[in-house]
């Protein structure tokens, strides 16, 4: 894999006009040597990992494969692309990965946007917000997971209990909003956090100034506090987002799928390991990633959400 | 955040909002807690506060291989997976912060990339070659795709930390005769520390946590991590949720996080919003 010569590749233009044609001193030869030989090793293992196997499943989709049946592995072109699409399983995925994201984003992002100001503002006790705060960023998806889904069993949990010994998760509707529960309790403190971020980065001054002008609190959070945080809002939804459409944990433990609520990632693993098909997995597969490919440009296009790292060389 | 003047009120309001976030951190946990500590009968008692208390459901994951093997194999898959991807991260992100070399923002993209990745789209091609290469069930199995979606993470982490870093004092070993590698690992590296710290809990976090590959790259207790093995717990009759047992296993996989959490809290607040700042 002749990997730095590809990643060279990329950026040769960015890089012409500053020197012109490049008549390079020795040393800046050695550092460039030394440079692609730092990042080699990184670049041949997130390489190997992620562009490898996505090739091959784009291959595997253009096949009839089933591990059952070894004998009967067939070229079939974009047959399997055809079933999938047509089959209601794949849109009920998609549409509860989509309301599960859209849900557990936006509540987050409110949330989190509180969270964020308590633990910037708060006179007292920060160090114990942040610290208690983390604690749901850092646990185990699947240990949460499972508390949540006793909590809602009834006669067991106490918050089925407190809802009249309701079964949330034996009901579509009810059992998403669980989900989104469980997945709003996990993610708030990372995206606080974030935001957290983008707030240090308001000047203090300002708010000051707004607060002589007489501007009131909601004010200056609408015009002075959310316009400059915009960015970093903006990578926060990005994150999240990407990060909620592939929900999986929360869903295999709490509900497994059942009673339509399965995500997409969901279906693809079952289509593997319970149906045991590679084509259509990896069909779900090509699929997921190109939904992802979709949300990623229109928040980079659509918004201008400046991706992370872009701007590094000007810093 | 000086010369601000507060009343008692608002004292008042910030001890409130406080103490609802921490309530709302803590509950579901303490639920966990109080579930892993109920006696098999009162686990049907919807009481937060278990009637009667009992150690046996952690007796019993802790005397049996079925939870004690895969927390083994959390433990040493997630170190050598973050050792592996902090020294790989650090080298790249060195290189990031440091050196000018054509092909640094085709990485840093390339990173960007990864991170985003949807993970299951992973699943079925990776299961296809880890069963032709036989690194399938295996610790390296489990490694190397950890491996990879944590040198993202660690390269944004470690590159926002690098750039802090008083790099006069690189030139002054330079001067003094050291190559630029010799540089990097006697001056440079023991500063950068720190972040190296931050970046190794970040990752180790997200190795600890993974259940996707875990269950779908492993197939029994040989290399199956303690997230997968709760899954596979059975009660004590084909009958009865193991619910007792899995509560005492989650909490057990919670302890490392808590302690993390309570010692480098300052660390990984750092780390998280280090990597964010340059959006």
């Amino acid at each position: 894999m002749s990997t730095s010569t590809e990643v060279a590749a990329g950026t040769e233009a960015e890089q012409a006009p500053k020197k012109g044609k490049p008549q390079l001193s020795e040393g800046a030869r050695a550092e460039r040597r030394l440079g692609w030989m730092l990042c080699a090793p990184a670049v041949i293992v997130m390489l190997a990992v992620t562009g490898y196997p996505l090739i091959y499943a784009i291959y595997l989709s253009l096949e009839r494969y089933n591990l059952e049946l070894p004998q009967d592995i067939k070229f079939v072109g974009l047959s399997n692309y055809a079933a999938v699409l047509s089959s209601p399983y794949w849109w009920q995925a998609l549409k509860v990965t989509a309301v599960i994201t859209v849900f557990s984003v936006a509540i987050t992002l409110v949330l989190g946007m509180l969270l964020a100001m308590i633990m910037y503002r708060t006179l007292f006790g920060r160090g114990t917000v942040r610290t208690a705060a983390l604690i749901p960023y850092g646990i185990v998806t699947v240990a949460a997971a499972y508390g949540w889904q006793y909590a809602w069993t009834p006669s067991q949990g106490y918050l089925s209990a407190a809802f009249n010994n309701s079964a949330p998760l034996t009901s579509e509707y009810k059992a998403i909003a669980v989900i989104i529960l469980a997945e709003i309790w996990k993610t708030t403190p990372f995206m606080g956090l974030l935001l957290l971020a983008g707030l240090s980065l308001v000047p203090e001054d300002l708010q000051k100034a707004a607060k002589v002008d007489g501007a009131t609190a909601w004010q200056r959070f609408t015009k002075i506090t959310l316009p400059l945080m915009k960015p970093a809002i903006l990578v926060a939804l990005l994150f999240r987002t990407l990060d909620s459409f592939r929900i999986f944990d929360n869903i295999y433990i709490l509900t497994d799928g059942a009673n339509n609520t399965g995500s997409v990632s969901l279906l693809g693993y079952d289509n593997l390991f319970n149906a045991l098909n590679l084509g259509i997995g990896s069909t779900i597969s090509i699929l997921i990633f190109i939904c992802v490919a979709i949300i990623a440009i229109l928040f980079i296009k659509g918004f201008g959400t400046a991706a992370p790292g872009t701007n590094t060389g000007t810093r | 955040m000086a010369a601000i003047t507060t009343t008692p009120r608002q004292k008042a309001g910030w001890g409130v909002a406080n103490f609802v976030v921490i309530a709302l951190a803590l509950i579901p946990v303490l639920w966990m807690a109080s579930l892993s500590f109920k006696t098999p009968a009162a686990i049907l008692d919807p009481s937060f506060i278990p009637a009667q208390w009992t150690w046996g459901n952690y007796d019993q994951i802790l005397s049996t291989s079925q939870f004690i093997r895969p927390l083994i194999n959390s433990i040493g898959i997630g170190l050598i997976s973050t050792l592996i991807a902090v020294v790989l991260a650090s080298m790249a992100a060195y290189a990031v912060a440091r050196l000018r070399f054509p092909g640094k923002s085709a990485l840093i993209g390339m990173a960007l990339l990864i991170a985003i990745f949807p993970q299951i789209a992973l699943i079925t091609p990776m299961f296809n070659i880890e069963r032709a290469l036989g690194l399938f069930n295996t610790w390296p199995g489990l490694i190397i795709p950890y491996v990879a979606f944590g040198l993202p993470l660690g390269i944004y982490t470690l590159s926002a930390f690098f750039r802090e870093i008083p790099w006069e004092l690189e030139k002054a070993a330079k001067v003094d005769g050291a190559t630029p590698f010799q540089a990097f690992m006697r001056v440079i590296a023991p500063l950068a520390a720190p972040g190296m710290v931050t970046t190794a809990i970040l990752v180790f976090l997200a190795c600890w946590n993974d259940f996707l590959f875990a269950i779908s790259f492993t197939s029994t207790l040989s290399s199956r991590t303690a997230p997968a093995a709760i899954e596979y717990f059975s009660g004590s009759s084909q009958f009865t949720v193991p619910t007792g047992p899995i509560a005492a296993a989650a909490c057990v996989i919670t302890i490392p996080i808590i302690v993390f959490v309570l010692f480098f809290q300052r660390r990984i607040v750092a780390g998280l919003t280090s990597g964010a700042v340059k959006g």
